[in-house]
């Protein structure tokens, strides 16, 4: 006891900053934290300096000036007229699209495949293994360069489809055929699909700026209100079967409920569809679902899914063995043990390494360039930065896109992760 | 006391990293090699040859330059650069000069502070397309696909052609030439557009170049040439005097096989001054006297570049047309040396 009394309280000398422990770790970071803002300031004050060395000058006013050049893919109207901010806003929406569409297929391919390789069947199980093992350990680029080139090489070019009057009197047939008794053309750039309009639309809705379609919007609300209409009912004949032990036949009701106010609405609207039609050089009508597109969709999900089939794998084999052994003893058969008992808890685990897996297929659709897809880094990284020169703004404004799409992933998927984490009681 | 002293290392290697690079005709003297931005590979203009050295139009403006300011035509460093890629490539300091069939406009001089120096080729954008693809016109073009290399002005020329004569088109956008013919190859795109010069140059490239026409229709007017950093106006004078004395010497009928010759039996003034043995033009450019002779030397005057690389004789077989001297109705004319 009398050591500790013994023990200096005053008398503070500036040694003890090292030799104190109580101290020693604040210093530690007082030091890191003052290099750090140092380096910063240099970093900060180095651009500026070269900026001023240069005659140049920092600023964003060029994204309001006119853009001058063509985009092949554009989800919202867009013209040569239009402004940089406009160009660079096709190019993120053309990003989102194929890392959304991307994503999507991914999951789903990922999940399958994932399950299959703890297939008890040897072919099915070692098939997985060879594409998970083939498809993550060779470049994402490559892929991407493969399905273009695959994509580009087997389909016969627009030329191949067309019928002149030569060949009408010779009576000859074209290299090439649409299909589906004439309504979607493969060529060589392009897959065109039959498109869907609406002979008396609504008008635009102006909405921040942006010009969005109400008819696809009162299709979208009409049609989340059926699902939910027929959420209700299904959730009531579940309350009258728990009660009475018998279940009320809902299926026509169901399938009444999801489909009459959307047909109602379409025939309101006038829909029909627009089938692509041969002119000089290509397709036109329709709508045009780029190779480009296709091919670093496509390449992505696949790579992607190979890594998302190992998370699903490792995921299922955390569950323990008794929750398999126990749905068995239940009489459950092994479908519904896996998507009843099994999948719902792996979740668990496949969450939180699956959000970097979305993360890193929206970054990687950056490489669209080598496929001529125009998405951000094409439009705003490539062509908007080459013809103003503002290197430096373009990247900033692009590292800070991509850093806030990637955040807003994130935190959508940790809400997710929230909802289906184990709940402690 | 010691952060304040490191803190002061900080701010003066700012400083410095700030000032270096103003005196290009120094750090390329003190460094021994120039830096040469060229074309990725551009047949007859700039691409490596069958062993790996870059050979070329603008890849022997690179060699009078190196040969004029060391001395040396083979002290060269050829950084291959992309459209996208050029402009970062010179502002950056990573090339002294960047000689790579580039357009001289408004905002690359002014905005992007760069300096053209000269035209060493008066071009303008034209379309290539197949034979049997049945147009004889551009105008005719209306709805076809068109391959285009990023990052150039002629991807503005096109937009601005396509809605100057009301006709759609579906751009595919590539990196670079090889790029866009691998594309147009393919059938990706129905034409391909450039710089005529470069149109001329890929077809000469291709295995079946017969089946390919170069449309008639000149949309824009692309005078290409070197260029340089803004502001550092003595490498400036030294890059565009070096391109000139090539193009004098051409006017004077100096070449690389009688300059010699030349040198020492030469009765005309101007022509003295051009090899360095009358008056002293090379200390007013801040290098020594013969710096004309050995420019060019290295690989003769302009025309006998032009013939060697892109004229009549070779694969690629361009006329001299714009790019003829002034004396036989062309654009290029060198200003007095004296």
């Amino acid at each position: 006891m009398a050591f500790v009394q013994d023990t200096p309280k005053d008398s503070f000398r500036l040694g003890m900053l090292i030799y104190d422990t109580r101290y020693r770790s604040i210093t530690i970071q007082v030091i890191v934290l003052v290099l750090f803002l140092a380096f910063l300031s240099w970093l900060v004050n180095n651009t500026i300096e070269n900026l001023a060395a240069k005659d140049r000058t920092f600023d964003f006013g060029f994204l309001w000036s006119r853009a001058g050049y063509d985009i092949n893919q554009t989800l919202i109207p867009y013209t040569n007229d239009s402004t940089h901010m406009r160009a660079a806003m096709v190019g993120l929406l053309n990003t989102l699209l194929s890392a959304f569409v991307g994503c999507i297929i991914a999951t789903f391919l990922g999940v399958f495949i994932g399950v299959l390789r703890l297939s008890k069947n040897w072919l099915v199980s070692r098939l997985m293994t060879v594409y998970v093992e083939v498809f993550r350990n060779v470049p994402v680029l490559l892929w991407i360069l493969l399905a273009s080139t695959v994509l580009s090489e087997t389909t016969p070019a627009p030329s191949d489809f067309r019928v002149t009057e030569a060949m009408q009197a010779a009576g000859e047939q074209p290299k090439a055929h649409m299909l589906f008794n004439g309504s979607v053309a493969i060529t060589n750039r392009s897959m065109n699909l039959p498109a869907p309009l609406v002979e008396h639309g609504l008008p635009r809705l102006e909405f921040l700026g942006l010009s969005l379609n109400s008819n696809v919007l009162a299709f979208l609300i009409v049609f989340g209100a059926s699902i939910y209409a027929n959420h209700l009912l299904r959730s009531n004949a579940r309350r009258v079967q728990e009660q009475t032990g018998r279940r009320p036949v809902t299926w026509w009701k169901s399938l009444a409920i999801l489909l009459i106010p959307s047909a109602a609405l379409l025939f309101a609207l006038g829909f029909h569809l627009d089938y692509p039609v041969m002119t000089k050089f290509n397709f036109r009508g329709g709508m045009e679902l780029l190779h480009s597109f296709t091919a670093l969709t496509l390449a992505l999900a696949l790579y992607t899914a190979a890594f998302i089939a190992e998370i699903v794998r490792a995921g299922i084999m955390a569950i323990s063995r008794g929750q398999h052994e126990a749905a068995a003893a239940l009489g459950l058969r092994p479908g519904r043990t896996m998507s009843l008992v099994i999948l719902p808890q792996a979740l668990r685990v496949i969450i939180p390494p699956l959000i970097s897996q979305y993360l890193n297929l929206t970054k990687n659709t950056s490489l669209a360039i080598a496929v001529s897809y125009m998405d951000l880094r094409g439009t705003l990284g490539g062509i908007t930065l080459n013809q103003t020169g503002k290197e430096l703004e373009c990247m900033l404004l692009m590292m800070a896109i991509y850093l806030t799409i990637s955040l807003l992933i994130s935190s959508l998927m940790n809400l997710f992760n929230r909802a289906v984490k184990l709940k402690e009681r | 006391m010691k952060k304040s002293v490191f803190l002061g290392t900080l701010s003066a290697a700012a400083l410095f990293a700030g000032i270096a690079g103003a005196g290009t005709l120094e750090d390329v003297k003190a460094r021994g090699v120039l830096n040469c931005g060229v074309n990725v590979g551009l047949t007859g203009f700039g691409a490596p040859d069958a062993n790996g050295n870059y050979q070329g139009f603008d890849v022997s403006l690179c060699k009078a330059l190196a040969a004029a300011v060391l001395g040396d035509a083979t002290k060269v460093k050829y950084a291959p650069t992309t459209g996208e890629t050029r402009f970062t490539a010179l502002a950056s300091g990573e090339v002294d000069v960047l000689i790579r069939n580039s357009t001289w406009t408004f905002s690359r001089d002014v905005d992007l502070k760069f300096d053209f120096v000269a035209v060493n080729y008066y071009d303008g954008q034209g379309f290539m397309v197949k034979k049997d693809l049945g147009v004889s016109s551009a105008k005719e073009l209306d709805g076809a696909t068109v391959c285009i290399q990023t990052g150039t002005t002629t991807e503005l020329n096109l937009a601005d052609f396509f809605k100057a004569n009301n006709m759609s088109y579906t751009p595919v956008n590539v990196g670079d030439d090889t790029e866009a013919q691998r594309q147009y190859l393919a059938g990706a795109c129905d034409a391909y557009t450039t710089d005529a010069s470069g149109l001329a140059a890929s077809r000469a490239t291709m295995p079946d170049a017969d089946n390919h026409i170069i449309l008639p229709e000149i949309i824009s007017k692309e005078p290409l040439g070197p260029l340089v950093r803004h502001g550092d106006n003595v490498w400036g004078d030294v890059v565009r005097w070096t391109y000139f004395a090539l193009v004098a010497a051409e006017e004077y009928g100096v070449t690389s096989a009688n300059i010699e010759e030349m040198a020492s039996t030469t009765t005309n003034p101007e022509i003295k001054r051009l090899l360095g043995t009358e008056g002293d033009l090379g200390a007013m450019l801040g290098l020594d006297k013969e710096w004309g002779k050995r420019a060019i030397a290295a690989s003769g005057n302009y025309g006998e570049i032009f013939e060697a690389n892109i004229g009549s004789a070779t694969p690629i077989k361009l006329a001299r047309g714009l790019n003829a001297l002034w004396t036989q109705g062309g654009l290029q004319y060198a200003p007095p040396f004296r």
